[in-house]
């Protein structure tokens, strides 16, 4: 794979969202709540291609997203990986 | 100087870093002075749109640490309630004037003392107090700048200061000077961008259970503080009186004259003037009452001041009141006659008749 | 070898938000933050929080913050901006906070042209307080002071706020933007940047971002209809894209 995500299933809310922008359908909802009684979201690496829809679209930045450091150059990544990050002059 | 002008000054004196207000009479030379002093002084000033918003950029000036003040009269203060109770939550120090015009509603732009309740009893929701000082001349107008600055700052609260229409508007000589400042805390709390220190928060919601509740009573412990250290009240020929009247501000002066008329036609009148109305001299007027004498309090409404007056007596003795409202100002004669009406002995609980 | 490509940034706390699922503020909050801290500026930023659902903002992104009346953030943001003009000010209000009790702070502030961002989350409702009717609630919508839908004639029409303001001289940038999906969620931290950077630079001016964001709870929808609604509703009637400079 050349992707993987790990989802902290606590702090989900099970909103769906994430389910629904995977290019590669690769998230589902789990049958097992978590603690706050949230179905939260479940994910199959295999399919995964590390590309951050799923996180971009968490409401809970719940989602923290891999990619096969080869790939990684294409400079989609968000927070400190930005490539809007500017450099501190 | 006319006040509202030696006011401005002394703001700016006093350190003022921000003033923010809106045109309203009988205040209109505190806004127009600072709208070119304070530039001047490389300071602060905004024309707001509105009172409601005024307040609110002063407590924003507030918030980061800054000296912020802004000045209205009375239907202005009104809408400045909302941002005083907010003031009071967050703990934030400022300084308000109230150049005080007759009312209720739109009112008139002649002097009043009717908003005394509104400043005293805070007009706005919830339990709090604000500092409350009553000048009575330019001068003591001019010298109340620095101390409200200082008060507002070592009790992170605000002070109110109580002022009328011709306090505003007359001219005498005053002195204006810078005046040392008190020892007072660091603004540790200030919002100044979180460098080297945990986030910073200004709030007064407190969702959590029983957390508003202590919130309440660390601000209780504050008003008593301030209760117990810094009452300011004046007091001229009492030990004697038979008579004592008890007014603030403009009534005061009013009142000064009236009772030395009474003096000179043989009246044993006194009187007392707070210069703080919160924390209100209390203990003064109780001491007065210890003796039996009686209080007259005059003030230019339907009667405010006379219930705490009422109050500090404890019904040891009789507390009269003569005002008159809606812009109306007793004149020195008319409180003589009601001094010496109280001294004949058939009409009044003084005498056995 | 597996790189982390996105993650946490700094100044996004970490810890859970009292947000519904699907709540707009959750992405809105974080791309916030994102910027703050992709532009450095964490250190210098005080926010203001709104009085609404986002009144706890504060506990959640970790930057000098300030809770204030509702609507009147424009008006401490003037307050705060003039005295610390080295400090960059946002705000960061909903429909009701911004178009509506506070509608005289904004338009003064943006006419004033206060060198400060505002982030305006507009989702069409009063969330907070129970699912009323905001300023910019689209016709026909049901809300729970519109119970038969909102009429044009009863109610007025929904506020174009953006369009609005962009009247003003002193507004510089405006955009709308929407929290519908990735690209328009990225195209939504662009314009935000733009709207720091702005400040950051001194520029002479108000700068505001709309942002089209999702209530599924009170427009009584599952989180992924309420991003569809956006979409083939609301920009219908707020239309995306750069108003103003």
């Amino acid at each position: 794979m050349a992707g993987k995500i790990i989802i902290d299933t606590e702090r989900c809310k099970g909103c769906g969202l994430c389910v629904v922008v995977c290019p590669k359908a690769a998230i589902t909802i789990s049958n097992e709540s978590n603690k706050n009684g949230y179905y939260p979201a479940q994910t199959d690496n295999e399919k995964c291609t590390g590309c951050t829809q799923c996180a971009i679209v968490c409401p809970d930045a719940a989602i923290v997203v891999l990619r096969d450091e080869k790939i990684v150059a294409v400079g989609t990544g968000h927070g400190k990986n930005s490539s809007l990050v500017k450099e501190k002059k | 100087m006319c006040g509202n002008e030696a006011m401005a000054e002394a703001a700016i004196i006093a350190g003022c870093d921000a003033y923010f207000g809106y045109p309203i009479t009988p205040q209109n030379e505190v806004t127009g002075y600072m709208s070119w002093r304070m530039p001047e002084e490389g300071r602060v000033f905004v024309q707001s749109e509105s009172e409601l918003a005024a307040i609110s950029m002063v407590f924003g000036a507030a918030a980061t640490g800054k000296r912020a003040m802004t000045s209205s009269s009375s239907p202005g203060i009104s809408l400045m309630q909302e941002g005083i109770s907010y003031l009071a939550g967050a703990e934030l120090p400022a300084v308000v004037v109230n150049v005080m015009r007759g009312g209720p509603g739109l009112g008139n732009i002649a002097p009043s003392q009717g908003d005394y309740f509104q400043a005293t009893r805070g007009g706005g929701h919830g339990d709090y107090r604000t500092i409350v000082l009553a000048p009575a001349s330019v001068q003591e107008l001019a010298d109340t700048m620095a101390l409200a600055f200082d008060l507002a700052d070592q009790y992170r609260t605000t002070v109110v200061v109580l002022a009328d229409g011709v306090l505003g508007q007359m001219m005498e000589p005053v002195i204006l000077e810078p005046k040392p400042r008190r020892e007072l805390p660091t603004k540790d709390w200030a919002l100044t961008g979180k460098k080297n220190r945990k986030q910073n928060i200004v709030r007064s919601l407190w969702l959590g259970d029983g957390v508003l509740e202590e919130h309440n009573y660390k601000l209780q412990e504050k008003y008593r503080r301030i209760e117990k250290n810094e009452v300011l009240c004046e007091q001229h020929l009492v030990d004697d009186a038979d008579i004592v009247v008890v007014a603030y501000g403009i009534a005061a002066r009013i009142v000064r004259s009236a009772v030395d008329m009474a003096r000179s036609h043989g009246i044993k009148a006194g009187w007392i003037r707070p210069i703080t109305l919160w924390p209100f001299p209390t203990e003064q007027i109780a001491r007065a009452a210890e003796e039996f004498r009686i209080f007259l309090t005059v003030e230019l409404s339907l009667g405010q001041m006379v219930d705490d007056v009422k109050l500090a007596v404890a019904g040891k003795a009789p507390v009269l009141f003569f005002g008159r409202p809606g812009g109306g100002i007793p004149t020195v004669d008319e409180v003589f006659e009601q001094i010496r009406q109280l001294s004949v002995h058939e009409k009044s609980p003084l005498g056995t008749g | 070898m597996m790189k982390t490509v996105f993650e946490r940034t700094p100044s996004l706390k970490d810890c859970p938000t009292h947000y519904c699922p699907g709540c707009g503020h959750g992405i809105a909050h974080r791309l916030v933050v994102e910027v703050i801290d992709e532009l450095g500026i964490a250190e210098e930023t005080i926010g203001i929080a709104p009085v609404g659902c986002a009144v706890l903002a504060y506990d959640y992104l970790d930057v000098d913050m300030i809770e204030v009346a509702h609507g009147r953030a424009p008006a401490v943001a003037t307050g705060m901006k003039r005295t610390n003009p080295d400090k960059i000010i946002y705000s960061y209000q909903g429909d009701g906070d911004l178009a509506s009790i506070g509608a005289a702070e904004i338009v003064h502030a943006a006419h004033r042209g206060e060198h400060i961002t505002v982030i305006f989350i507009n989702n069409a409702i009063y969330g907070m307080t129970g699912g009323q009717m905001a300023p910019t609630t689209v016709l026909n919508q049901v809300t729970a002071t519109c119970p038969a839908g909102r009429d044009a004639a009863e109610q007025g029409y929904p506020m174009q706020v953006s369009e609005m303001l962009a009247v003003l001289g002193g507004t510089i940038y405006i955009e709308r933007t929407a929290l519908s999906g990735p690209t328009n969620i990225r195209k939504a931290k662009k314009a935000i940047t733009h709207a720091f950077e702005l400040q950051i630079e001194d520029a002479p001016g108000l700068a505001m971002v709309e942002i089209l964001s999702p209530c599924p709870t009170y427009w009584r929808m599952s989180p992924v209809k309420a991003m569809q609604w956006i979409e083939n509703e609301m920009t219908k009637v707020f239309p995306l894209g750069r108003i103003k400079g």
